[in-house]
C-alpha cells in the first residue's frame, strides 16, 4: 500500500501555469477546466487561516474504510502534525492532500478536501500543479541517481522555470541548510550525501519549485539524533514562508516541532484485523500534551495503549 | 519502559505522602508547643528541620529525574510538577513549623504564662484540616473537595484578622503585654501562612485532575 514514489511530487511533468506566482491566492491556477466541479459540492469554507481543510473524509482502499469522516483545517504558516498509532491513516491524510493516494490501485474518497477553496479531489483539479504546489518529502531521502545540483535543479527545470538556475539551486540548498556543506561539490552525486544529508537534499529539491505546502511523511525516521535536530531546525526557520505538515512516530518530535497535533486513532477494529482510523483530537501541541480532552489521545500519548 | 515509569511514579507518590505526613504532624506539634508551653515539644520540631530539608530535596531530584528520563505527558505531566510544588509547599510549611515552635521557646523562656487567644485553636483546627483536605483530595484526585478546601483559606484570614485586633487591643491595655503580643502576632501569621500553602495544594490539585490553572482566580471556587 506504499508505493515508493519515483520523484518527490515536484518533478512532474507539467509547464508551470504561473511561474513565479506568489505563495498565497492564485486559486485559478489549479484548474485545467472551469466547469469541472460536481453539482452537489458544497460550498468550500472561506477560513483564510486555514490552508488545507477537510469535511468529512472519508478515503477508503477498494472495500476497506481506511479513514472515516475526517474534518480538518490546517492552519496556514503553521506546523501541523499527524500523530497515531500504526494504522490509524495519517498517512493517508497527508497523501490526500496532494493527492498521491491517486498512484494507490484501489484507493478513492468521499466527502470533501478543499486547499486554499479549491477541491482538490475534484476531476477538474490538475494534480500535477497540485503537486507542484503542494510539495512532498518521504520517510527515505530518495535523492535522484544525479549530481546535488541537478537534484535540485531538475524539477524547476521541468517547470520550465527561466530565471538564474545557479542562483536557485543556491537558495534552495540554503534554504534547506545544506548550502555550507555541499557548496563544492555540486557536481557530486547526491547519493554520496549521508542520510541527513540526503533528506535536506529532498527538501531543497521541493523548495526550489517553490511550494506554498511541504508535507513530509516521517522525514527523520532514518536519521541520527543530530541529523534530525537538523531537519527539525530547518522546519521551524521554513514555516515563516510555508505551511508544513508532518506525520510522525515521534511524539518528541511532534511536541518539539509543531504548533497544532491532530491525533488520529484507530476505532474499532474489525474481524479481519484492518483497523479504520478517525480523528480524535485536533488541538494546539501544548494544550495536547498538557490536557488532552479526548481519553484516546490521552491514553496514546502516555503509551497507556497504541 | 512503561512498568519502569508506573514504578518510578508509583515511589514518587509514596514519599510525598510520607513528607506531607510528616509536616502536618510537625505542625501539630508546633501548635501544641505554643498553647501548652512545651519546650521540649518545639525543641523537637527545631531538630527535625534539617532532615525535612534533605527529604524535599530528594524528592525534587527525583521528580527531575523522572522528568528527564521518562518525558512525561498529560496527566503523568501535571502529576509530576504538582508533586514538585506540593514538594516546595510543604518544605515551607516545615519552615512555618519551625518558626511558630521559635515563638514558643521564646514565649516558655521569657513570657512565662502569657495568655494564649482564644480563637488560635479555633484557627488552629482549620488550618490544620486545610493541610489534611488538600492532601486527601490530592490522593484520591478529588478536585471538588480541593475547591471545598481552598475555600477555607478565607475562614483562617479571618480568625488571623480578629486574633491579631485583639492582640493589638491587648497590648494597647497593658504595655507589659506588648513582649508576648509580639511573639503570638508572629506565631498567628506563621499559621495563616500555612493555610496559605495548603491552598496552593488544593489549587495544584484542581491542576492535576482538570488541567486547569486556577491560581488567582479568586471567586472561582
Amino acid at each position: 500500500m506504499n508505493p515508493e514514489p519515483r520523484v518527490g511530487g515536484d518533478a512532474e511533468t507539467a509547464p508551470r501555469t504561473q511561474s513565479q506566482s506568489s505563495p498565497t491566492g492564485d486559486v485559478s491556477a489549479l484548474k485545467t477546466s472551469p466547469a469541472g466541479d460536481s453539482a452537489e459540492a458544497i460550498a468550500p469554507p472561506r477560513s483564510t487561516d486555514a490552508v488545507l481543510e477537510t469535511h468529512n473524509l472519508s478515503v477508503y482502499y477498494n472495500t476497506l474504510l481506511a479513514l472515516r469522516e475526517i474534518t480538518i483545517a490546517i492552519p496556514r504558516n503553521r506546523i501541523t502534525a499527524l500523530i497515531g498509532p500504526s494504522g490509524c491513516g495519517k498517512s493517508t491524510l497527508l497523501r490526500c492532500f496532494n493527492r498521491m493516494n491517486d498512484l494507490i490501485p484501489g484507493a478513492r474518497s468521499e466527502g470533501n478536501l478543499w486547499f486554499e477553496g479549491v477541491d482538490i479531489a475534484a476531476s477538474s483539479t490538475d494534480p500535477v500543479t497540485l503537486r507542484r504546489r503542494i510539495g512532498m518529502v518521504f520517510q527515505r531521502p530518495n535523492p535522484f541517481p544525479k549530481t546535488i545540483y541537478q537534484n535540485v535543479a531538475w524539477g524547476a527545470r521541468i517547470n520550465g522555470y527561466q530565471g538564474d538556475m545557479d542562483e536557485l539551486v543556491e537558495r534552495s540548498l540554503r534554504r534547506a541548510a545544506l548550502w555550507d556543506e555541499v557548496k563544492g561539490k555540486l557536481r557530486e552525486s547526491g547519493l554520496e550525501l549521508s542520510g541527513g544529508q540526503q533528506q535536506r537534499l529532498c527538501i531543497a529539491r521541493t523548495l526550489a519549485v517553490e511550494p506554498e505546502v511541504i508535507l513530509m511523511d516521517e522525514p527523520c525516521s532514518a536519521l541520527d539524533p543530530v541529523s534530525t535536530a537538523r531537519v527539525e531546525d530547518l522546519m521551524d526557520d521554513l514555516k515563516d514562508e510555508y505551511t508544513i505538515v508532518i506525520v510522525t512516530h515521534n511524539m518528541q518530535q511532534a511536541r518539539r516541532v509543531s504548533d497544532m497535533t491532530a491525533c488520529l486513532m484507530p476505532d474499532e477494529a474489525l474481524a479481519d484485523g484492518h483497523r479504520t482510523g478517525v480523528l480524535a483530537e485536533f488541538s494546539a501541541t501544548d494544550r495536547l500534551f498538557t490536557n488532552p480532552k479526548d481519553p484516546r489521545t490521552e491514553a496514546y500519548i502516555t503509551g497507556r495503549i497504541g | 519502559m512503561l512498568n519502569h515509569f508506573f514504578r518510578d511514579m508509583e515511589r514518587l507518590t509514596c514519599e510525598i505522602l510520607k513528607l506531607a505526613a510528616t509536616v502536618e504532624e510537625l505542625i501539630h506539634t508546633a501548635i501544641h508547643a505554643l498553647c501548652d508551653s512545651r519546650a521540649d515539644l518545639a525543641d523537637r520540631v527545631l531538630r527535625s528541620d534539617e532532615a525535612i530539608d534533605d527529604w524535599e530535596v530528594r524528592i525534587e531530584e527525583e521528580c527531575l529525574k523522572i522528568l528527564a528520563l521518562h518525558q512525561p505527558v498529560a496527566v503523568d505531566l501535571r502529576r509530576v510538577t504538582a508533586v514538585l510544588k506540593i514538594n516546595n509547599d510543604l518544605e515551607r510549611m516545615a519552615d512555618l513549623a519551625v518558626n511558630i515552635a521559635e515563638r514558643a521557646i521564646y514565649l516558655n523562656k521569657y513570657c512565662k504564662g502569657a495568655a494564649i487567644p482564644e480563637k488560635l485553636e479555633a484557627m488552629t483546627a482549620v488550618a490544620i484540616r486545610m493541610v489534611r483536605g488538600s492532601l486527601d483530595a490530592f490522593v484520591n484526585l478529588d478536585a471538588d473537595k480541593a475547591r471545598a478546601i481552598r475555600a477555607l483559606d478565607d475562614e483562617v484570614d479571618r480568625y488571623n484578622r480578629e486574633i491579631i485586633d485583639d492582640l493589638k487591643m491587648s497590648m494597647r491595655s497593658d504595655p507589659d503585654r506588648i513582649e508576648a503580643g509580639l511573639e503570638l502576632f508572629s506565631a498567628t501569621r506563621h499559621l495563616e501562612r500555612v493555610a496559605d500553602h495548603a491552598a496552593n495544594i488544593a489549587e495544584d490539585v484542581v491542576y492535576l485532575k482538570e488541567g486547569e490553572i486556577i491560581r488567582h482566580h479568586h471567586n472561582l471556587h
